[in-house]
């Protein structure tokens, strides 16, 4: 009765090897690596530029240990840090000849050290959390209602080029929270005014109101435009935040969307946080606006934004600017610092395709016009240019003004870096140091280590040749949560480590409760054989019953757990699932070994079960 | 090797009535704690920043704290695992919550002390926190609601309500624990409360079990006599259980160090309680929610008992 068949052996056997290979990965450590990747999409990789680099290494003496090829990326193993920054230095300048225009990222990696045959089988080491391996989380929270504000500028904007464009007499046009207002005196006006509304702006809601003085048109942005225009903030943030992170040179980068309205950021082993924040952190955004020369001339600042200009003479004054954008900062596909005819610094700049349209239009229709640039920093407008529209343009022209060469070199790499469509805010920062990482490691392995040992020496000692089974099978269920792990790709934290450790704690008990019931079936009178068929049988109902209790509140805290608490959650789930397997499968198939094919057992070795 | 030689059953339900009465008063006791008390929730829940910072040497924090204060920011400033690293906690403020917060104080230890070293910064926001609470107990919420539907099926109505009420009191407790010595309570130690109060329902389901069990062998005895002779009988299997997590648990506290203590020390005490609880204040429960036999023996329907305890279990 104490037998299984031959393929449940093997099947249990392959399931511990499998195990013990996709393990492996995580005794060789890791070794330094430069990851070149591309951060231009007209750039590929290909076998040409590793060719390119390994040749490149090679003439300046830097041994090598190896490099890996795939579509995103090419990997150059290193054998000390050392190496490792002098090759990024040498990397970097042979690829990327002029620093302003950059067509790599080049950054510090670590690769796996273990024999590439591994890597065939997929098998990896486990995939370590910031707070195992050092580096940078941000939450950001992205700020739609900006977002909505900002659009419904813009269509203000158009509805007074519509209505002008009808000749429909209104009496203003103003933005009131999320709703657009204009107002009439005579009712037909509004009329048309409705009709050529709904034409101009589909993306509208138009209503028509009273308000006892004035005949009001109250416009309000439909909600599945708003949500639409919601989810294209989010995705060119995501976009932009891209582009920065390339510029950072970090390895493994995660920008995701967390919810609706929110974006995580994991930079791994990025030491220089300040950097990091500073370079995400930047809301700067260029819009270039005409000039209201009307309103310049009477000092009027009903209906324009006033922004300061700094002039060449390094006066400041006042410019009142239209509302209407006519380019806004994510327009701007390209940019570099250069010279004007007048040997000046100046920024040269490209637009994309709709940009260079609209740019087209404003230029032909207001030849002869002033035209402001405005940069946007933290919340505040500077008017970094305000010069006269000499001819018809496109999509490619230069920003000149009050510059410096430094100050041209900034702002092309602002401008580069993209704009916001939306500004952002960090709501959650966790900063975890290489030590500490490291820390965090060696006391989580150490807690692991002496406490399995402990629950090893205890059961082996009580339950005797039972207990050293037991511990065997709790042997491999670390194994095998181990192997899930490294397999899954989890993150590890340190959470996560605690997990593995009372998991272990609390799997135990499955065995405890087999052995109990083995015990207490011998001293029933029960034969040795029979006793632990009905020991594991009877068990198995109190050990499934008892899991899926755990398994509640790990599933509950999966679900709701946020940040390193999840790991906990993973670790723990994964554990119980695997427990229920070693402790009762495993141990079970190593006592049938061991017992099931003597033809006659005298007794157990379980310790002393007759009590005198 | 054998620690437990019970030969007679213990009369564990003949004192039910004194367990409980010493269960509910360190339950009230817990409860006083919480409503004075209150909990020192860790910036994870209120929001604010936290600064982990390593020196070379021992560090001075009262040199630490007179730098902030000069420089106009509001701290509290304590050793953390050794000597040798020092927590700095803000609490959101006005003026002061600014997500760049630790980089100028870190700057401002520097020039105090040049070999200060940036281990650890988090910052939470005021939403993110309030969020995380809500979560928090929504997650309690539900692991509750699951278990007891859990049991009601696979046992009956009044297994699952005297099981949830037994270990939501050991929960209760650790929470009072972590009130009366304002120990921070964080994202971990809500884990470990979580994590208990699964591992717990575990003990009760254990005794449960064979309570089910001898109510179809023990055709005379009276429902005390049956989860007497349920506890005696696993009870030496609760002590080891609960001894080897404990060990497991023990060196975490010991090796761990400082970001697992919290969470080592909320499994302590929820496993000590979980013992006592789960058996001696859930099985009387049991007992006065008028569990009987007749609840389990049903006369055999097609396909088998749904509630048999093997069914649908293969091993």
């Amino acid at each position: 009765m104490n037998r299984f068949p031959v393929w449940k052996y093997a099947l249990i056997g392959l399931v511990v090897l499998a195990a013990l290979f996709y393990t492996l990965p995580n005794f060789f450590g890791e070794s330094p690596a430069v990851q070149v990747a591309s951060i231009k999409s007209t750039v590929k990789m290909d076998t040409a530029l590793l060719g390119r680099v390994q040749d490149l290494l090679k003439k300046e003496n830097v041994p090598v240990t190896g490099a890996i090829f795939d579509p995103t990326s090419i990997r150059v193993r290193l054998p000390d840090t050392d190496t490792q920054l002098k090759a990024k230095d040498l990397i970097d300048r042979a690829l990327n000849p002029d620093p302003g225009d950059r067509s790599y990222s080049v950054a510090l990696n670590l690769l796996p050290a273990s024999p590439t045959w591994l890597g065939a089988i997929r098998a990896l080491p486990m995939y370590l959390g910031l707070d195992l391996r050092g580096g940078v989380h941000f939450l950001l929270q992205v700020d739609m209602q900006a977002a909505v504000t900002k659009k419904l500028e813009n269509m203000a904007a158009d509805m007074r080029t519509s209505l002008r464009e009808k000749s429909v007499r209104h009496t203003g046009i103003a933005r009131e929270g999320a709703t657009l207002r204009v107002r009439f005196r005579e009712a037909e006006m509004r009329d048309r005014a409705r009709l050529h509304l709904g034409i101009a702006l589909p993306d509208l809601q138009i209503v028509e109101r009273d308000d006892g003085r004035d005949l009001l048109l109250v416009g309000s942005i439909r909600p599945e435009v708003q949500k639409r225009l919601m989810e294209q903030a989010l995705q060119q943030n995501i976009g932009t935040l891209h582009k920065r992170v390339n510029e950072l040179g970090v390895a493994e980068p995660v920008i995701q969307q967390q919810g609706a309205d929110r974006i995580v950021v994991q930079l791994p082993g990025v030491q220089d946080t300040a950097r990091a924040k500073e370079i995400l952190g930047r809301t700067a955004t260029l819009e270039v606006r005409l000039v209201d020369e009307e309103a310049r001339a009477s000092g009027s600042t009903v209906n324009v934004d006033m922004f300061a200009e700094r002039q060449r003479d390094g006066r400041i004054v006042p410019v009142p600017v239209k509302k209407q954008v006519i380019v806004t900062g994510d327009q701007f596909v390209g940019a570099s610092a250069t010279f004007d005819q007048d040997n000046r610094p100046a920024v040269a700049v490209e637009l994309d395709q709709a940009g260079g349209r609209s740019m087209r239009i404003a230029t032909r229709e207001n030849l002869r016009r002033l035209m402001a640039i405005i940069l946007f920093e933290r919340g505040k407008g500077e008017a970094i240019s305000v010069a006269t529209i000499q001819g018809e343009f496109g999509s490619r022209f230069q920003i000149t003004g009050a510059f410096t060469t430094v100050e041209t070199n900034n702002l092309a790499l602002l401008i580069r870096a993209g704009a916001l469509a939306a500004p952002m805010e960090i709501i959650e920062e966790r900063t975890v140091g290489p030590s500490l990482g490291k820390d965090n490691i060696d006391k989580g392995f150490n807690a692991t280590l002496w406490g399995f040992i402990a629950i090893v020496v205890f059961m082996s000692a009580y339950y005797a040749l039972f207990g050293v089974v037991s511990s065997l099978a709790l042997g491999i269920n670390l194994l095998l949560l181990v192997a899930l792990l490294s397999l899954l790709q989890a993150t590890l934290t340190l959470p996560g480590i605690a997990a593995i450790a009372l998991t272990l704690g609390m799997a135990i008990d499955a065995n405890v409760l087999i052995n109990e019931r083995i015990r207490e079936e011998l001293r029933g009178g029960a034969t040795p054989q029979a006793a632990i068929a009905a020991g594991y049988e009877r068990a198995w109902g109190t050990i499934l019953d008892s899991n899926v209790t755990t398994l509640i509140a790990g599933l509950a805290l999966l679900i709701f757990g946020q940040g390193p608490v999840r790991g906990f959650a993973v670790v723990h789930c994964l554990g119980i699932m695997t427990s229920m397997f070693s402790a009762v499968t495993v141990s079970r198939a190593v006592v049938n070994l061991i017992y099931g094919h003597r033809r006659k057992v005298l007794g157990l070795s379980i310790g002393n079960t007759a009590w005198k | 090797m054998e620690f437990f030689k019970i030969r007679r059953t213990i009369p564990f339900m003949r004192h039910a009535l004194i367990f409980n009465v010493i269960s509910l008063v360190t339950f009230l006791f817990a409860v006083f704690f919480l409503a004075t008390k209150g909990l020192n929730f860790s910036v994870e829940f209120t929001g604010g920043t936290l600064i982990e910072v390593g020196y070379q040497r021992p560090a001075e924090v009262d040199a630490v704290r007179q730098a902030l204060e000069k420089a106009g920011y509001k701290g509290e400033v304590q050793t953390f695992g050794s000597a040798r690293e020092v927590l700095i906690r803000m609490h959101l403020e006005k003026n002061q919550s600014t997500a760049d917060l630790s980089q100028k104080v870190l700057q401002i230890l520097k020039t105090e002390n040049q070999t200060a070293e940036l281990r650890r910064v988090e910052f939470v926001g005021p939403q993110v926190g309030r969020e995380l609470a809500e979560y928090g107990a929504l997650a309690l919420l539900v692991t509750a609601v699951g278990i007891v539907l859990y049991l009601w099926l696979r046992f009956e109505w009044r297994f699952g309500l005297s099981a949830i009420i037994a270990n939501l009191h050991d929960v209760v407790i650790i929470l009072g624990f972590f009130a009366l010595f304002q120990w921070e309570f964080s994202l971990p130690v809500l884990a470990a409360v979580l994590a208990v109060l699964g591992y717990s329902v575990n003990e009760s389901v254990v005794v449960f079990d064979r309570v089910r069990e001898n109510f179809r062998k023990m055709r005379r005895a009276t429902t005390p006599e049956v989860i007497d002779a349920a506890i005696t009988g696993v009870i030496s299997r609760t002590i080891i259980t609960h001894g080897c997590t404990q060990m497991m648990v023990t060196t975490m506290l010991m090796f761990g160090g400082p970001a697992l203590h919290y969470f080592a020390l909320a499994l302590t005490i929820g496993i000590l309680f979980g013992i006592y609880s789960s058996v001696l204040v859930a099985s009387p429960l049991l007992m006065w929610l008028g569990a009987t036999r007749e609840q389990f023996i049903k006369p055999l329907k097609k396909g088998g008992d749904p509630r048999d305890e093997h069914h649908g279990a293969v091993v």
